[in-house]
């Protein structure tokens, strides 16, 4: 084995931005010996350092892998373009961050891939590895390159690079996947192994077969082993929360303890992804969750923690948690943030109980201006709750809001855009009556991308011209109200974004063009380039408005048929028709509505009614 | 309560892999591992309190350090040995604690007591490093541009020898008065500081009878 020299790296790191990215030896990173491991997996983030060290499942898999004394996992993330120049030009391979092996050495790399814009990423980390990116041209000499994450619900624009996908909740899966790589590492017969495992999606084993207009005809599998569709994994009781996290030396995008109270939400709202895929909703034990804050801030020496979940306020015991942390942690007072609170008068008062005096500022996510729209995309919170909010908020001394919008949802008019200018101006009114000229109100707007496992993913991306309508709009109306400020995406990522979230594997040599022709963390601003990526299309012969701006019909095969989430195809189509009406459904905690999670995945009445969580 | 504070001073080294840290790199590790040790830290007043600790020179990235001073409150007072034995474990890999001591509650911070820093570089060329250094040291001023402004760093050198083949030793004015830089050093005696190894010796302050 030989690892990269420490001395080689040290001629290169005074030349570059942030060194200690590349360098590891962090409180709690896990650096084994690699003699008498069974099978070696890097964990790769196709971001950089900062970004990469937030995420939460790199982090849960990372400890249940190196909780095998057999097995080990090592990090290694995406380098700033001046460590890439650096490396490239004395040839240093990409290598991880506990033991400086390049990653070619470990049997199997593992990528989180969460968000479209890092496709072209993941290639270049692994052209940065020396390893060869098609799968086809990598013999068994090669490690295992996999992924896992959200974005592998939808895996096919990527599906020539990497041997075999993980749908779902990975804690088991990995194990599963690693002891079958260590029984027949090295094996033709590998790959169909691993298509056995149920979550593992190997997509070589598959084919796909297109109608003369560009649709796709069907999706089969080659062999017997590998099944019609690959049912994602779940786990019926989440594993223990990871106590002992690295502690980065940086300061990483979230750069404090994370414990997730809940998986899953229960709202429904139907441009969320996340709200489908990761059914069924289940909660942690109050009391678990406080031993493991416990835990976590002794092991780590963190004065904040996230308690994480997709719908904070839906935790059944919520306030009960938030109290009984700030009362345990006085002195110095812990530091608590509760990301995705719904926007009601609760939401208030648990801030209040958990910011103190501090009171900076608020978040609510109100989603669209108008009563009907925020019907459409089953958001069940109404103008009077967002005007009752900001009316608690201001009156209890908060002086800044935030407020989270989308434009470009189906059914949306100009009217309906209009409408949020008004919403706002109301919010502000309220604001200036309590705090004056402090009033602070900004506003972020993202660009709605349908997504596939959702209702809207027949649903077309709104038009560049009527989306630069909208933002006008939305610009004339808020810009000139003082203490207002705004923020949204740049259109040309959003259109990629849309093309990659629901494309097919006819997209798999655009994202090479891409990369080959310069393309890397796109999702930064100053990398990211349209022209590129239009180019890279263009030259495929392929259109992005073809996966991202044209209507689907439900008699269409997706690209996505053959991965399931649990919730089957007629539900979602029945949830875009009731929205179309203008219909709610119910949140799930309420009642059941059969989306088909429970049937196919074996969770025994996973939801808690409120107060249920003892 | 105030009369049980106490103040205390910990000398630590910096090594390997955490020279590349910076030093808000540095202070978040030492706050956590201070934190992790469970002392009783004194902590600031305000919305976001943070722990009463400060470093008394910011270590560049890069550079090592052999004996650099952290100063830090405590809200009730512990034998020095005692918090030596208690930090020690939390320490990452690379950063060592060298040595507490008891400080006057109300001395001047570190920062103010700084007056100079000793330097150990170690370079890869080039031979003629003896003429080089004898040439810096016959000027009478050594005008430079840092940062869009001029100075003059032929003052700011107290002391700089050749040591054995391929290393130098200097001594270079630190603190309010102006701070020498190494790599600035470097760079007028016309070598590359990315090329050359910097360690930082130690410290010197005010209060040093040396």
């Amino acid at each position: 084995m030989t690892v990269v020299d420490e001395r080689a790296l040290d001629r290169i790191l005074p030349r570059v931005r942030k060194p200690a990215r590349y360098t590891g030896g962090e409180w709690n990173s896990v650096a084994k010996d690699w003699g008498g491991i069974s099978v070696k997996t890097a964990l790769a983030y196709p971001d950089i350092y900062e970004v990469g060290m937030s995420n939460l499942g790199l982090a849960i898999l990372y400890d249940v892998l190196n909780s095998q004394p057999d097995l080990l996992a090592e990090r290694v993330y995406a380098p700033w373009p001046d460590m890439e120049a650096q490396m490239r030009s004395v040839g240093i391979p990409l290598f991880s961050l506990e033991t400086r092996h390049p990653l070619r050495e470990f049997d199997i790399l593992g990528f989180s891939l969460e968000y479209e814009l890092n496709y072209a990423t993941a290639l270049n980390m692994l052209d940065l590895a020396d390893i060869p990116l098609h799968a086809t041209e990598r013999g068994p000499e090669w490690p295992l390159v996999i992924a896992g994450g959200s974005c592998t619900y939808n895996p096919e624009p990527l599906a020539p690079f990497f041997d075999a996908f993980v749908i779902g909740e990975g804690e088991e899966v990995i194990l599963e996947l690693a002891r079958t790589v260590a029984r027949w590492k090295g094996e033709e017969e590998l790959l169909r192994r691993l298509a056995t495992i149920p979550g593992v999606y190997v997509p070589s084993l598959y084919q796909v077969r297109y109608r003369a207009d560009s649709t796709i005809a069907g999706v089969q599998p080659r062999i017997s082993e590998a099944p019609k569709t690959v049912h994602k994994r779940v786990l019926p009781r989440l594993g223990p929360i990871p106590t002992h996290p690295i502690v980065p030396f940086l300061q990483t995008i979230h750069d404090r303890g994370m414990v997730e109270i809940q998986r899953g939400c229960t709202q429904g709202c139907r441009f969320c992804q996340a709200g489908y895929i990761y059914r069924p909703v289940r909660e942690r034990p109050l009391k678990e969750i406080l031993a493991a804050v416990e835990e976590l801030l002794v092991n780590t020496g963190y004065e904040e923690v996230a308690l994480l979940s997709l719908s904070s306020t839906d935790y059944s015991r919520i306030e009960e948690l938030v109290q009984a942390l700030v009362e345990r942690y006085q002195d110095p007072p812990l530091s608590i943030s509760l990301p995705s609170l719904r926007a009601d008068a609760f939401s208030v008062e648990l801030a209040e109980l958990f910011q103190g005096r501090r009171r900076t500022s608020l978040t609510f996510a109100p989603e669209t201006g108008t009563q009907r729209l925020r019907d459409v995309i089953n958001k069940k919170i109404t103008d009077e709750d967002i005007l009752t909010t900001a009316e608690a908020a201001f009156s209890r001394g908060w002086h800044r809001l935030k407020l989270y919008f989308m434009i470009g949802l189906p059914t949306e008019t100009r009217e309906d855009v209009a409408a949020i200018v008004e919403l706002v101006r109301k919010v502000r009114g309220i604001g200036r009556r309590h705090q004056g000229r402090r009033t602070e109100i900004s506003v972020s707007v993202a660009t709605f991308v349908p997504k596939s496992h959702t209702p809207f993913q027949w649903w077309p991306l709104v038009s560049r011209e009527e989306l630069e309508a909208r933002q006008d709009i939305l610009r004339r109306g808020l810009l000139r109200q003082p203490g207002v400020s705004l923020s949204w995406h740049e259109p040309e990522t959003t259109l990629l974004e849309a093309a990659l979230s629901r494309g097919d594997r006819r997209l798999a040599p655009v994202v090479e063009r891409a990369w080959r022709t310069g393309a890397r963390l796109d999702a930064w601003d100053e990398h990211f380039d349209a022209d590129r990526w239009q180019r890279a299309f263009q030259a495929e012969g392929l259109n992005p408005d073809f996966y991202a701006r044209r209507e689907r019909p439900l008699e269409e095969v997706l690209p996505w048929e053959h991965i399931s989430s649990g919730v089957n195809k007629e539900f979602l189509w029945a949830e875009s028709r009731r929205a179309m009406e203008g219909k709610l459904t119910p949140d799930c905690r309420e009642r059941c509505l059969d989306c088909g999670v429970n049937r196919v995945l074996p969770v025994k009445r996973p939801v808690l009614a409120r107060g249920e969580n003892g | 309560m105030a009369e049980r504070r106490q103040r205390l001073w910990l000398a630590f080294a910096v090594e390997g892999s955490l020279k590349w840290l910076g030093h808000l790199g540095l202070l978040r590790a030492w706050r956590r591992a201070l934190r992790r040790a469970r002392l009783p830290l004194l902590y600031s007043q305000g919305f976001h309190p943070r722990p009463r600790i400060s470093i008394a020179f910011p270590l560049p990235v890069g550079f090592s350090g052999e004996r650099e001073l952290l100063d830090m409150l405590l809200t009730r007072p512990l034998p020095p040995l005692e918090v030596a034995r208690r930090v020690r474990p939390h320490l990452p890999a690379g950063l060592s604690l060298k040595n507490v001591e008891e400080a006057d509650v109300r001395a001047p911070s570190l920062q103010s007591q700084l007056r100079a820093a000793e330097y150990l570089v170690r370079l890869t060329s080039p031979s003629d490093l003896p003429q080089r250094v004898q040439e810096l040291l016959s000027k009478e001023s050594c005008p430079r541009e840092r940062r869009g402004k001029q100075y003059d760093l032929r003052p700011l050198i107290r002391s700089l020898s050749v040591e054995g083949d391929l290393k130098l030793r200097m001594v270079l004015q630190a603190g309010d008065r102006g701070t020498g830089r190494p790599d600035e050093v470097l760079l007028a005696l016309g070598l590359d500081p990315s090329e050359a190894a910097i360690h930082r010796r130690r410290l010197y302050l005010a209060s040093d009878r040396s």
